[in-house]
């Protein structure tokens, strides 16, 4: 029954999520896994969407408890889009992290979220920033969160490269997130791919059957 | 906003001072002397399906205040707009007033605006209502509806999280009714054929295997026609059948003496308004 099932480490629905964004050369690809839990038992929706659109070239995804995080970037979002009428142009990518960042360091003592930010912008162009529970923000050139990044820092560490094409890039991050829904329980479902560039945001969904396998059998 | 609410939005942070008051009252009457009135759970399955020109939700009828029945026709499919229903579990007081409070602004707001409330609008209202709470509002809900934009179905959880899924269970009996909801599903099924039985399938299971759920099947049917709120669609199988009378013949009671007295009413003083009619 729900009433039964503890929920200790976060308030309610967590995404104990796999998110991760990679740079590549002339964009940047972010993708999460779809699997939201209660308890570390009970999977509470196999399709949920991580992947927050905060603005046109903008994206964020999403780890924590679901009610915080949604709350957050809904707030981002409005911020964002205030942000831009004021300077009339898009917001910078660093503008997007910050917003997050302040409501994140802020309210600290009652929010349990972190994000991943990536998007394009003209000044510095495509650009990945991780802002984490407490409210730290770095930006990296790639960059891997949730309960199952753990088990993928290895594969990550060793496999990327600066510079790679968009199909080598897509590869990596594909292969990243199967390896780590391979391992990890509370990741899972399908996997959410973001590619944007100056041209345009580009949605790839692929089905965790088709997804690579690695010694599965 | 110009599209007000009648709910002002409170002071940031959220107001302790009842459950302070209820410490101290219980520390007052000493170690396990308190008769706080415990919360009435409705103890609940309740689902709803997305179907193909519509939305159907369904729930069980039975309250329950521990391990007494409270109510055996409990109403937890709450009326939220013309278009938009919405299924209640976790607390009864919760539920019934979160969906009272969304209705009434919602109602606000089409005078407002002109326009026709749409799902994920209650939606969002709902969760932005109950994050600020922190999950201290106990409901947990099911939100359907159609509108212009299609059928949808909303989850909306105590700690306000949000997720649009095409069927749903929720409540005590959830698990046994998302087994025949993950069964049988599938998209753009029809819904006077298929959707209503898989609804009344799913809360029958409920029924069966939870304690907290019982007695009849409520079933709600929202289509851009209209809606059809049927209840009870199906009764328990194992209604009572109430043997004795409980009116009793005037004479029952013995009268042992009556008394009439006269109030003496003085009249003070006499004005008379004339009303401007013109």
């Amino acid at each position: 029954t729900m009433e039964e099932r503890p929920n200790h480490q976060y308030k309610g629905v967590s995404t104990g999520t796999t998110i991760l964004a990679v740079q590549f050369n002339g964009g940047v690809i972010i993708a999460s896994d779809s699997r939201a839990s209660m308890g570390g038992s009970y999977v509470s929706s196999k399709i949920i969407n991580k992947l927050i659109q905060v603005h046109d070239r903008i994206f964020c995804c999403i780890a924590g408890s679901l009610a915080d995080a949604q709350a957050v970037t809904k707030m981002a979002k409005f911020q964002l889009s205030f942000h831009s009428i004021q300077m009339e142009s898009p917001p910078l990518v660093k503008a997007a992290a910050s917003v997050l960042k302040e409501l994140c360091y802020n309210n600290r003592e009652d929010l349990q979220a972190g994000f991943i930010t990536a998007g394009w912008d003209k000044k510095k162009g495509a650009q990945v920033y991780t802002v984490s529970m407490g409210g730290m923000l770095i930006s990296q050139p790639f960059t891997i969160g949730g309960s199952g990044s753990t088990y993928i820092y290895g594969y990550a560490d060793a496999k990327y490269k600066p510079d790679m094409s968009r199909e080598e890039c897509l590869q990596f991050t594909t292969n990243a997130l199967a390896l780590a829904i391979g391992r990890d329980n509370v990741s899972g479902g399908v996997a959410h791919l973001v590619v944007i560039t100056e041209d345009g945001v580009e949605h790839v969904l692929i089905p965790g059957d088709k997804l690579p396998k690695f010694h599965d059998e | 906003m110009a599209l007000s609410h009648v709910f002002e939005s409170p002071v940031p942070g959220f107001n302790f001072e009842n459950s302070t008051r209820n410490l101290l009252l219980e520390d007052a009457l000493g170690e396990g002397k308190s008769n706080a009135p415990k919360p009435l759970k409705t103890g609940t399955t309740i689902a709803g399906v997305v179907c193909k020109d519509g939305v159907v939700l369904g729930a069980d009828t039975r309250a329950t205040s521990s391990e007494v029945v409270a109510d055996k026709m409990c109403a937890k499919i709450h009326y939220i707009a013309p278009n938009i229903y919405c299924c209640g579990a976790g607390t009864a007081a919760d539920t019934e007033k979160t969906t009272e409070l969304l209705s009434s602004n919602l109602t606000i707001f089409s005078m407002n605006s002109g326009r026709n409330p749409r799902v994920v609008m209650a939606a969002n209202i709902l969760q932005n209502m109950l994050f600020r709470y922190h999950g201290a509002i106990g409901a947990n809900l099911i939100l359907g509806g159609v509108d212009c934009t299609g059928s949808h179905i909303y989850r909306v959880g105590p700690y306000g999280s949000m997720d649009k899924v095409p069927y749903l269970a929720m409540g005590s009996g959830d698990l046994a009714a998302m087994g025949v909801l993950e069964d049988r599903f599938k998209p753009r099924m029809e819904v006077l054929k298929e959707a209503k039985t898989l609804v009344r399938d799913a809360i029958r299971a409920g029924i069966m295997s939870d304690l907290g759920s019982g007695n009849n099947i409520d079933i709600c049917v929202i289509t851009s026609k209209g809606v059809d709120y049927i209840r009870p669609y199906q009764e328990s199988e194992y209604k009572d059948n109430r043997q004795k009378k409980y009116k009793y013949k005037p004479g029952t009671t013995p009268v042992l003496c009556e008394k009439v007295v006269r109030l003496e009413l003085e009249l003070v003083h006499e004005t008379v308004q004339k009303m401007e009619t013109s």
